[in-house]
């Protein structure tokens, strides 16, 4: 889900730890990784709660898709240990989390940590190829929309922007499957390879990237808007500071004055909400590769949410988490890194 | 007393106060009419809010209803006689459309008032509280700032039964902490002025400061970020049922595109299936967002020059 930029940005600007004169590089560190241990430990024991606290029956909620007697009913709660005192089931799911397993699926009746073992590895990839692409994409855009604002550039650059971003990305997908997937025929329309493809290396390499084409332009458009928008505002900010006229007066050149002074102070609420929208890549994730049946954690989500198999859904849900969390955290070491006023300390 | 005559002439306090205020209102608006795209936004709303309040007059509910249809064409194509086509089960889809407005606005202005309600109260409390309370408030707002909103909503959607208010709950609950975290960098700005010092020492208390100063102080920040909150409401409403998580005795335009997934429409070539939901939740954020841009433009004067 998408939070206002233009104002949190300006809040974060503001608000983000200002690094203390005399604070080590360890103790800062420290701190802000004790900071993402809580943060997990919370959604670990929020994993668990969410799911029992609320008034929903999970066996109920099965039973209303699958036919069951009253005696299955009783069986499958045995089954699944939910017919035990709540804080037993709470110590046994901590067992099974801190022990990697996370419990057995409902429906795959597989552990879910071998499920999302399994289904890891195509996630990163495409969430990453999407990253990388949109953060590049949407940085470069940005800087030279609010270099030259109000020009045309920034004009069709900002509304570009500003539709993408009003744009659901499942319907971006669908859009994009129905022209190059379903009625051109570019691109295949689902899976990560070809069934009985290519087995040489460089065939199987080819036919992952053709089947990534669709997805990754899916999650790009729709992410690099936010950070187009961010870029830009936070340049904007910048653009009226005395130390670029100072810049300017030294005799430098435009384009230097851009590059070596301008854009490197933008850059620093720029990574710090770059890394905080790395969540809103991850839902992205769910409903693009939902569309494109992409083997990965969000169909993964999707199917345990049609099964419901609340411990898969439990499972993805913490490890979705955690890359978030985690995410995070670099996040906050890499702004240590950028920032030059802690780096001169 | 010698003065009673003349001041029961001049205006009261709160007679001065209303006047203040609606010419405060009406300068606004007329910054806000300065603004084309904020202009076109309010009137796309208007219009699709009149659609919404009388979709049972526009289409009646019988429409919908897959018994009433079976004569009819399955996935006619738009034509005059099928305006926007049909779906699978031979239902007009523009009818759908018009019913699938009403739950996306209901659920976009329901959710938004939530979350901006859990995220002004823990914003302002995070900032006037110091000390442990503060610091504990401003965990838990950080916590639900990383938190992938969309994967928590699905699971606060998939345990509760299922209905409007579920979806309500799933997206107030999960979208709050940006408005907090906001609110509370206001509230220490206005913290550190004179005139909260100056009500202290008067014997103002917590209840008595937040409520008459620091409130009415965030108020119009809160506002700015409504409008755009609700846009990304809608595209999570949109998002959640097209997970298969929406109420299943309403329309909704997620709905609408999920039934286009599964009948694989994008490879059948049914296009009108997809591009009719798609371009009105669009229409719809957008409007939002433009409406959102032009009330920030004018709360936030730093903003205006661009």
């Amino acid at each position: 889900m998408i939070s206002p930029v233009g104002s949190v940005l300006q809040d974060e600007a503001e608000d983000f730890d200002e690094p203390g004169a005399g604070a080590s590089w360890l103790k800062y560190a420290g701190k802000k990784a004790g900071g993402a241990l809580i943060s997990l430990v919370m959604v670990i024991i929020l994993g668990f709660f969410a799911f029992k606290i609320l008034p929903g029956d999970p066996v109920a909620t099965m039973a209303r898709e699958h036919q069951m007697s009253a005696a299955q009913m009783a069986q499958l709660r045995a089954q699944y240990g939910l017919d035990k005192p709540l804080i037993v089931q709470f110590w046994n799911y901590l067992v099974n989390v801190f022990t990697g397993q996370f419990g057995e699926s409902y429906v795959y009746h597989q552990s879910v940590s071998s499920l999302i073992g399994q289904y890891f590895w195509p996630t990163i990839l495409l969430t990453g190829t999407s990253a990388v692409i949109a953060i590049a994409l949407g940085l470069w855009l940005g800087q030279k929309a609010a270099w030259r604002h109000g020009s045309l550039f920034d004009k069709i650059t900002s509304g570009t922007s500003l539709v993408f971003w009003s744009v659901p990305t499942f319907w971006l997908g669908l859009l994009l499957l129905l022209i190059f997937g379903g009625t051109l025929q570019w691109f295949p329309t689902g899976g990560m390879v070809s069934p009985g493809g290519d087995s040489t290396w460089f065939g199987t390499v080819m036919d992952v990237v053709s089947h990534l084409v669709l997805p990754v332009t899916t999650m790009v458009a729709v992410v690099y808007a936010q950070y187009v928008m961010v870029m830009r505002a936070s340049l904007l900010e910048e653009m009226n500071a005395d130390y670029l006229t100072t810049a300017r007066a030294k005799g430098l050149r435009e384009d230097l004055v851009r590059r070596k002074h301008a854009v490197p102070n933008a850059l620093l609420p720029t990574v710090t909400l770059v890394f905080m929208h790395i969540g809103g890549l991850i839902s992205g994730a769910v409903t693009v590769e939902t569309v494109f049946s992409w083997p990965g954690l969000g169909k993964l989500t999707y199917e345990a949410l049609s099964g419901p198999d609340l411990p898969l859904l439990q499972g993805t849900f913490v490890v979705f988490s955690a890359i978030i969390i985690i995410m995070n955290l670099i996040a906050d070491l890499i702004y240590r890194q950028l920032d030059p006023r802690v780096r001169r300390a | 007393m010698s003065t009673t005559a003349s001041t029961s002439q001049a205006p009261t306090a709160s007679q001065l106060a209303w006047r203040r205020r609606r010419a405060s209102a009406a300068k606004t608006w007329a910054d806000f009419r300065a603004q084309p795209g904020g202009m076109v936004g309010l009137i796309v709303l208007i219009v699709i809010i009149l659609i919404a309040a009388f979709a049972p007059l526009l289409a009646p509910a019988s429409m919908l209803d897959v018994t009433h249809v079976l004569n009819q064409p399955r996935f006619a194509q738009p034509s005059f006689a099928h305006l926007l086509g049909t779906d699978a089960q031979g239902r007009e889809l523009w009818a759908r459309m018009v019913w699938g407005a009403r739950s996306s606005l209901i659920v976009g202005f329901a959710a938004t008032a939530m979350s901006m309600i859990i995220g002004t109260v823990i914003g302002m409390a995070a900032g006037h509280f110091t000390g442990f309370v503060g610091g504990l408030l401003m965990r838990i707002v950080d916590f639900f700032l990383v938190l992938p909103s969309l994967i928590l909503a699905i699971v606060l959607s998939s345990v509760l039964s299922r209905g409007l208010l579920t979806i309500v709950i799933a997206i107030g609950v999960t979208s709050w902490a940006g408005t907090a975290r906001v609110v509370r960098a206001q509230t220490l700005t206005i913290e550190s002025r004179g005139y909260i010092e100056r009500a202290r020492a008067l014997g103002a208390g917590h209840w008595h400061i937040i409520g008459r100063h620091i409130f009415p102080a965030v108020m119009p920040l809160v506002l700015a970020n409504t409008t755009l909150t609700v846009g990304s409401a809608i595209i999570s409403e949109s998002t959640l049922a097209f997970l298969g998580l929406g109420d299943p005795s309403s329309q909704s335009w997620g709905t609408i595109l999920k039934n286009a997934m599964d009948v694989s429409a994008a490879t059948s070539g049914y296009w009108w299936f997809i591009l009719a939901p798609g371009l009105a939740i669009l229409f719809v954020v957008l409007a939002f967002t433009l409406v959102g841009r032009a009330v920030e433009t004018i709360t936030n004067p730093t903003l205006r020059s661009r």
